[in-house]
């Protein structure tokens, strides 16, 4: 029936074991679009043992994540560029 | 939000309570809890006894209330990890969790601003934890709640909706049995629902949509046909659903 993703607020807990901040507030660019998104409304697609994300406005592959036994792989090759919101330090 | 490198923690049932026939609350007592924001989540994960590890997302249901946190889990049938947590999962056992996680879908009450929020099914439980938060912190922005259920048996945390509220305005749309006193019929929420029971556009209120997948894009779709900011409309799906 309904189409089967979730969105980037599904990738807060994966994504929150390799950054010390939240990316799911982080404005991601497109590259192929050049559309800016919140990674929390990306649509999320769960292709064990990775999470893809894509782009809502043209469904390219913006961000990929894989999990494995002692390492995690994250691919932004879809993503020119990440704003991630940062209180003055 | 800055904080150190998220690592799995494990947590124990304290207490339970039915919310419906298939949604229970899991209160949790976790150590050391640093606390979080309403709307965020945590990640749970089980390892069976072969080793094999699964992991699945829930919403936080309320303030934390010191090491306490509560989540609410609606049993889907045939799944995984649900009909665990509701069926089996008992107090005093353990399990493994990391969280709090998730900083954009989140509401706080400083923020004067009026909030819409609308829920289908499970989806209230985050939106739960926001009309909790605002109760909890005296907040005074106005809020109005619509609720997307099927029959009257399905509403979560129903006693504590109908009590009245300063500035909380709780809408149920029944979508296949309506109480006998529900003006009107059965129907899926629709823009005349959200016209009636939201805020006009104009008003710019921070708009929080969350339930199954097929609801939060309708739902999202219908507020921006309305006029609102599509930066104003956020939204959490919960993953796919047949209802
Ligand atoms: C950010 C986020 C927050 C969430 N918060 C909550 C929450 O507060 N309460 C809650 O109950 N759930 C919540 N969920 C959904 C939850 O993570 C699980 O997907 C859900 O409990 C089903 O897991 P399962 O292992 O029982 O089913 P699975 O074994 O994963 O799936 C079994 C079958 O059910 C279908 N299915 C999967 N998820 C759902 C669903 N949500 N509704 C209907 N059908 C489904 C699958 O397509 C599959 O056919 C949240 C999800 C996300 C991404
Ligand atoms: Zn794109």
């Amino acid at each position: 029936m309904s189409e089967l993703f979730e969105d980037g607020n599904a990738l807060a807990g994966p994504a929150g074991e390799i950054f010390a901040v939240d990316i799911t507030s982080a404005t991601t660019r497109c590259v192929s679009c050049g559309r800016a998104d919140a990674v929390a409304a990306l649509r999320v697609y769960r292709h064990a043992p990775g999470l893809v994300a894509r782009c809502p406005g043209c469904d390219a592959v913006v961000l990929k994540l894989v999990r494995g036994r002692d390492a995690a792989w994250l691919d932004l090759t879809g993503t020119s560029s990440l704003r991630i919101p940062l209180p003055e330090g | 939000m800055v904080r150190g490198r998220l690592a799995w923690r494990v947590g124990r049932l304290a207490e339970v309570r039915d919310e419906t026939p298939t949604a229970r609350t899991l209160v949790l007592d976790v150590p050391g809890w640093p606390g979080h924001l309403a709307g965020q989540h945590v990640d749970l994960r089980l390892t069976a006894e072969d080793g094999y590890r699964t992991t699945r997302t829930y919403s936080l249901a309320a303030p934390a209330d010191g090491d306490r946190i509560a989540i609410t889990v609606q049993r889907v049938p045939g799944g995984e990890v649900s009909p665990y947590l509701t069926e089996v999962f008992a107090v005093g056992d353990p399990v493994e969790l990391r969280g709090p996680v998730g900083g954009w879908f989140v509401w706080r009450p400083t923020a004067p601003d009026p909030v819409l929020l609308v829920a289908g099914g499970a989806g209230i439980v985050p939106l739960m934890a926001m009309i909790r938060a605002r109760r909890a912190a005296g907040s005074r922005a106005p809020v109005k709640l619509l609720y997307s259920v099927r029959t009257p048996a399905d509403v979560y945390y129903a006693g504590e909706l109908r009590r009245p509220e300063p500035g909380l305005d709780v809408t149920v749309v029944y979508t296949r049995k309506a109480p006998a006193d529900w003006p009107g019929e059965p129907h899926r929420i629709g823009i005349a629902d959200v016209n009636t029971a939201g805020w006009p556009a104009e008003f710019a209120p921070q708009c929080f949509v969350c339930g199954p997948t097929g609801f939060v894009e309708t739902m999202a779709d219908v507020l921006v046909a309305l006029g609102h900011d599509p930066r104003r409309v956020k939204t959490e799906r919960f993953g796919p659903s047949g209802s």
